[in-house]
């Protein structure tokens, strides 16, 4: 089924199999992915392109456990959290998934400390640790001078470098990237690019990045296409 | 209290909303304070009327008086201890808005009959020997800046004098404190035979009997022997207990407890609108950041603490100010000038009040919470 895949893939730290998604509206039924396989191996950059539509999103919604397969599993560095109940989904979410937004989904209320806190506050870290390990990761976003900056306050690029020092600060075991610069202009996602490269590269991060730009797809270390529910390596013409 | 900070931080993002609905709460807490404190006021005596004290009065009406002689038939009636006369004088001192109770009393049974009326025993004894000699409660004394050895005059509105003047000159010799929480200390006390002696008419009358019984068990028994006594007579008499004497005298004016009661309970119904709609708007708007909160891996539940934790905030801060908004203006005393005599909040009632902000706080965080509890994230995230 998608066989350009599976050939000469290894099982890694993400293994979708079989996986189906039906979403209802009203009485019709819009199947928007069928019999997906997918493996993406530990410290991978996955770029997944494709129209709208073509659910990319949803995919990502699926291997961060965000929402549920209609049929099929999906194992994260062996774990399987398909069957998992709400409340240990939550959790797992919590321990292995960092998310990224397109549009930052930063809380207004919060500085870039307090919101880069907010996964901590899940934890049984102390407060101190949790400021601690906060500015260590807006110190790796290169943001350690705008802490105490509202979102409001904040540029586009650095709402979203707050977002990825968020997304990292419990050290995840997966990063999810939605179309992260999708709202940016060249130069802020440029250095966005740039920042998950880097976190690829040096920190061994394992990405999966949902986005339309070829350019952003370039710097991914695989990219796949999405279209009507299934992958192949080239884009459909 | 990790969570305290978001808590706070999402009730300062509308501060003009957060702020009316504080206010709004707050508004409805002081209303329950001080119409609580109006309605003690009321039913004033009822919580602290005596068990084993009975009221006789007139069949017909309070207003019709009842003749001395029965004091001692009444006596007689098995069960009783002893039984003392009162009549309403209803004078006016200075000016008709200082209103307070003027009593004629037998001082030495009226002490005895009403141990909670303390005074000093020097106190007491110049009252019993100086017949134009009057206590004042506690209250009343200082209200008007009366103090020991002040002449007080009281011009009568029905018990005109002999000699047709409407003035009683009256020598304060007693100010008495309540033993208890509510005992009446704005009465002002003098003797019944300088009273008797000295009006134009209604010799020999007076306005209505305390009697004391040995047992309190027995009380209805002994109130319808009471009135047995005086059937078919030309003065028959009702008898009851005390705290249903005073209730009765309280409802005069109608039912105040049900009437506070509706109050308030309208006012809290549409307070709860106001908070609960508050609560509704407040997560409607935030959908996206609770769902960004349930991806980043807070529970359902954790969700929905977050919101009604919010909700217990909001309305804590609003009912508890009232509260105690209500109690400092209580304890500031009476804005009537005496109208409304043991002028205080029951504890019962600020328990209640307590008791009410959590009912409150949670009557209008829940829905919200449950409904921010049950977001499915991947749809909120799309919205």
């Amino acid at each position: 089924m998608n066989e350009t895949v599976e050939d000469g893939a290894v099982s890694g730290l993400v293994a979708v199999r079989g996986v189906d998604k039906v979403f209802k509206r009203g009485s019709e039924e819009i199947h928007v992915l069928g019999g997906l396989d997918l493996d993406i191996p530990e410290g991978e950059f996955l770029a997944l392109m494709g129209p709208s539509g073509s659910g990319k999103s949803t995919l990502l919604n699926l291997i961060g456990g965000l929402d549920r397969p209609s049929q099929g599993t999906i194992e994260v560095a062996d774990e399987r959290i398909d069957n998992l109940s709400n409340r240990k989904l939550a959790a797992w979410r919590a321990r292995h998934i960092g998310l990224v937004f397109q549009f930052y989904n930063l809380m207004p209320v919060l500085s870039a400390r307090r919101n880069v806190e907010l996964p901590l506050l899940l934890t049984h870290l102390s407060r101190s640790e949790r400021r601690k390990r906060a500015e260590i990761a807006l110190d790796i976003v290169g943001l350690s001078h705008r802490m105490s900056h509202f979102p409001r306050t904040l540029s586009g690029g650095e709402q979203q470098r707050v977002g990825i020092a968020r997304a990292i600060v419990t050290d995840p075991t997966l990063l999810l990237c939605d179309e992260p610069t999708g709202d940016l202009d060249r130069t802020s996602s440029g250095e966005i690019l740039d920042l998950l490269q880097a976190l690829n590269r040096e920190q061994g991060k394992t990405i999966v990045m949902v986005t339309h730009d070829m350019h952003a797809a370039e710097r991914a270390s695989r990219t796949l296409f999405l279209d009507k529910g299934r992958l192949s390596l080239e884009p459909s013409v | 209290m990790k969570y305290a900070l978001l808590v706070w931080s999402n009730l300062k993002r509308k501060k003009t909303r957060t702020v009316l609905t504080v206010l709004s709460i707050l508004v409805a807490f002081l209303l329950f304070g001080l119409l609580g404190a109006i309605r003690q006021s009321f039913s004033q005596g009822v919580d602290v009327a005596g068990v084993d004290r009975l009221i006789v009065r007139h069949k017909v009406t309070l207003a019709q008086l009842l003749p001395s002689a029965y004091e001692a038939r009444i006596e007689q009636i098995t069960g009783v201890e002893e039984a003392v006369a009162q009549t309403w004088f209803g004078g006016i001192y200075q000016k008709p808005s200082n209103f307070f109770a003027q009593l004629p009393v037998e001082p030495a049974e009226f002490l005895d009959m009403y141990p909670e009326i303390l005074l000093s025993d020097e106190e007491r004894d110049t009252w019993l020997r100086t017949r134009t000699g009057a206590i004042a409660g506690r209250s009343i004394a200082e209200r008007f800046g009366w103090s020991i050895g002040d002449r007080i005059p009281i011009n009568a509105t029905i018990w005109t004098r002999k000699d047709g003047s409407q003035t009683w000159d009256f020598e304060l010799v007693g100010i008495y404190d309540g033993a208890k929480k509510g005992t009446d200390e704005t009465q002002f006390l003098f003797h019944y035979d300088y009273f008797d002696e000295g009006r134009r008419f209604g010799q020999g009358m007076i306005g209505w009997y305390v009697v004391r019984i040995a047992d309190p068990e027995r009380a209805a028994e002994v109130s319808a022997m009471i009135d047995s006594e005086f059937a078919n007579s030309p003065t028959e008499t009702k008898s009851e207990p005390e705290g249903a004497f005073l209730q009765a005298f309280a409802n005069q004016i109608g039912d105040v407890g049900f009437i506070m009661t509706s109050i308030v309970a309208a006012v809290f119904f549409t307070i709860l609108l106001v908070a609960g709609n508050t609560m509704a708007y407040a997560v409607r708007e935030r959908t996206n950041e609770l769902a960004v909160l349930k991806a980043i891996g807070f529970t359902d539940r954790g969700v929905l603490g977050l919101v009604l934790a919010e909700s217990f905030v909001l309305v804590i801060i609003g009912g508890g100010a009232g509260l105690a908004l209500a109690w400092l203006l209580v304890s500031l005393g009476d804005p009537t000038n005496g109208m409304l005599p043991s002028y205080f909040i029951p504890t019962r009632d600020m328990v209640i009040g307590v008791v009410l902000i959590f009912v409150m706080a949670f009557v209008a965080g829940i829905l919200p919470a449950v409904q921010a509890g049950r977001l499915r994230v991947a749809d909120a995230l799309r919205r």
